[in-house]
């Protein structure tokens, strides 16, 4: 591992070489689905913020903008079957894993052809058939239950592994902690994932947090190797996915990334995120993670036509999935009174 | 039927349980090894191996994550939370992710587990390791909540809870414990949501669960004897869900109706129950709805103390009187 800052902006990459992952090398048709990923995620989320602006999202919504190639990398390595648990800045994570633009923007605007119909929200984005075991809005709460659905993938032996996506916020709660601890001595296949985007909601992390690197530093306390990656450099982030899912499929229990990155905008709808020194967003504005990838994949000689083909389905798609969400009825009302309980119902008496 | 404590009818239910589903897994402090800090789950451990008989650190919101995880992926989990004031420690797992998320994914997801605890006062523990939760998690929707009072239902019911599809806060009562009872043998599972009358009586209805039903039960009994009141006993058994329907049969013979609740007096389970008497049989009655509580102050923990204010047979017999009277 080395511990070598990135130019101008802290950062630390991780050396992989140590690590045998499910990849050796990526492919070009691999770097263009990652491209393509990321692009769309993208696309989604600045629609989501554009639908904001025009009051046709309502509530409070949580953007991942510069953070695409956290959850493109993890979402092109991991396997169909593979259990994702976010947070409420979780479109991205739920989209990577096969949900259609249109439930997730429907879902946003309380559509009735919404993911959840409506029942969830921005905050709640869930696709069970998609692996996409929900977005938690309590901070640090999905850290145990991933641990608990890696616990029955193990009992089960399906080789399944549940990846937990937090941010850096979330290491200073106790159910981190728990979760972490738990997670090791039970030799769990699950991987915590910290998108470290810098700040908490409003507050820089490194204000409130005892060490440098919110999580990678805490790894040791558990027993993990600390693993420090540039969040934003989508090859890493796949390559790690693939070390890290590796290790948990084979039973060698639980590994947990520190992954720096940057969110573009403020903490929710409701923040400009005007705390930000001007010289450190430009600095990580220029390592957004999709024209940088863009530059490299060219510079790799991946032919520039597949990539403007990406961009130019991706925006037809956004644009598709937007009329379709706006033409959308609101939910019928009564599914307001209905699945409480297995059984359909919201009973509770007789 | 065979001769059972309340404690070892807890273990008899779990390994019925285990032995008929794989998918039903056991987690816990101190539960495997030791048998459980009451001894409730001695044995498991040695029937059915460490693979589904666990011990846990402490680490409430860990056990009840872990039990939510594997729950929504296909097993059973029962967790134990040792004492049900813990609760506290992890409740956001309960009221905000395990009882909201069926709802809020539009019904994509469901949490067949069990959350066991010892609940409830009468061991001279102190306030943090005695109170009554139970209108806790009745405030809470999309739990459901059981408080068995015998052996026999803490068998039966136990068994239903691990077998319904919905999670299920199960309150057993720690001074019962050693409360032995008659238990059917073999496999024994009652429905959750019915209430019983286990004593019949014309005069007034009295309406109590787990610790506080063998009190009520003193008390028709006295009432009886020595004032002539006849009184007719409804284990409650389940607060959610509420089996209304015995309940408002029984206030509509007797006319009048009494809650015996061991929780603190405010929003206890209780006045959710007179509530709906006073709605839908309020002309039926001939007299005012009364509630039996501990009065709202955490338990004190001297025996003096905790048996001045928990519930007695006495108090119940007063306020009766004051009422038949």
């Amino acid at each position: 591992m080395s511990n070598e800052p990135l130019e101008g902006i802290g950062l630390v990459s991780a050396d992989l070489s140590d690590t045998s992952g499910d990849i050796a090398y990526i492919d070009t048709e691999t770097r263009l689905r990652l491209y393509r990923k990321m692009y769309e995620c993208r696309v989604l989320e600045q629609r989501a913020y554009d639908l904001f602006m025009q009051n046709l999202v309502k509530g409070t919504s949580h953007l991942a903008l510069g953070q695409e190639a956290v959850a493109a990398g993890f979402g092109i390595a991991m396997r169909h079957d593979d259990y994702t648990f976010c947070t409420y800045r979780g479109h991205n994570h739920t989209y990577v894993r096969g949900v259609s633009m249109s439930a997730i923007l429907g879902e946003l605007m309380g559509r009735e052809c919404g993911l959840l119909r409506g029942k969830g929200g921005s905050m709640h984005l869930t696709s069970v058939e998609h692996g996409a075991m929900g977005s938690y809005a309590i901070i640090g709460a999905h850290l145990p239950v991933a641990a608990g659905a890696a616990w029955s993938a193990q009992y089960r032996g399906t080789q399944q592994v549940a990846v937990c996506f937090f941010g850096d916020g979330t290491t200073n709660i106790g159910a981190f902690h728990e979760a972490l601890n738990f997670a090791v001595i039970w030799k769990l296949p699950v991987v915590f994932v910290c998108e470290n985007n810098l700040y908490m909601e409003y507050t820089p992390i490194e204000a409130v947090t005892a060490v440098k690197n919110p999580a990678a530093d805490r790894a040791a306390a558990y027993g993990l190797e600390p693993i420090l990656i540039d969040g934003n450099d989508v090859d890493v982030v796949y390559e790690t996915a693939g070390a890290a899912l590796s290790r948990a499929r084979k039973g060698d229990g639980p590994s947990l990334i520190e992954a720096q990155t940057y969110r573009h905008g403020g903490h929710s709808r409701a923040d400009p995120g005007k705390y930000r020194p001007d010289e450190e967003l430009k600095a990580w504005l220029a390592r957004d993670p999709i024209p940088m990838y863009r530059e490299r994949l060219v510079s790799l000689g991946i032919d520039e036509e597949a990539l403007e083909a990406i961009e130019s389905e991706s925006d037809t798609a956004i644009d598709a999935a937007t009329e379709e969400a706006r033409n959308s009825p609101p939910p019928p009302v009564d599914i307001a009174h209905i699945d409480v309980w297995a059984d359909g119902s919201a009973s509770w008496r007789n | 039927m065979a001769e059972l404590t309340y404690r070892e009818a807890v273990g008899e239910a779990i390994a019925q349980e285990m032995r008929r589903d794989t998918n039903v897994v056991f987690l816990g402090e101190d539960v495997a090894a030791a048998g459980g800090v009451f001894k409730t789950t001695t044995g498991l451990l040695d029937e059915f191996g460490p693979d589904r008989v666990k011990d846990t650190p402490i680490s409430e919101q860990a056990i009840i994550g872990a039990a939510m995880g594997a729950s929504m992926t296909g097993l059973r989990p029962i967790a134990e939370i040792m004492f049900s004031d813990f609760f506290a420690v992890c409740w956001d797992l309960v009221a905000n992710q395990i009882a909201k998320t069926r709802y809020m994914t539009d019904g994509q997801c469901s949490f067949p587990l069990v959350l066991r605890s010892a609940n409830g006062g009468g061991s001279r523990f102190g306030a943090q390791h005695s109170q009554s939760v139970e209108n806790w998690a009745m405030a809470i929707p999309g739990l459901k909540v059981v408080a068995p009072s015998t052996a026999a239902d803490v068998k039966g019911l136990l068994a239903a809870s691990v077998r319904d599809p919905d999670p299920v806060m199960f309150f057993e009562q720690k001074s019962l414990y050693a409360v032995k009872g008659e238990v059917p043998e073999g496999e024994h599972v009652e429905p959750l949501g019915v209430a019983t009358i286990l004593r019949p009586g014309t005069d007034v209805t009295i309406a109590a669960l787990a610790a506080m039903v063998p009190r009520a039960l003193k008390a028709a009994e006295t009432l009886q004897e020595e004032h002539g009141v006849s009184a007719e006993v409804v284990d409650v058994r389940c607060l959610v869900p509420l089996d209304t329907r015995t309940i408002l049969e029984s206030v509509s013979r007797t006319g009048r109706f009494m809650t015996v609740e061991e929780n603190p007096r405010l929003c206890g389970w209780g006045a959710e129950l007179a509530s709906i008497v006073a709605e839908e049989l309020f002309w039926d009655l001939d007299g005012p709805i009364v509630r039996v509580t501990t009065p709202h102050i955490p338990l004190p923990s001297a025996d003096a103390l905790e048996d001045a204010v928990l519930p007695s047979p006495q108090r119940i017999v007063e306020n009766v009187k004051r009422l038949v009277d």
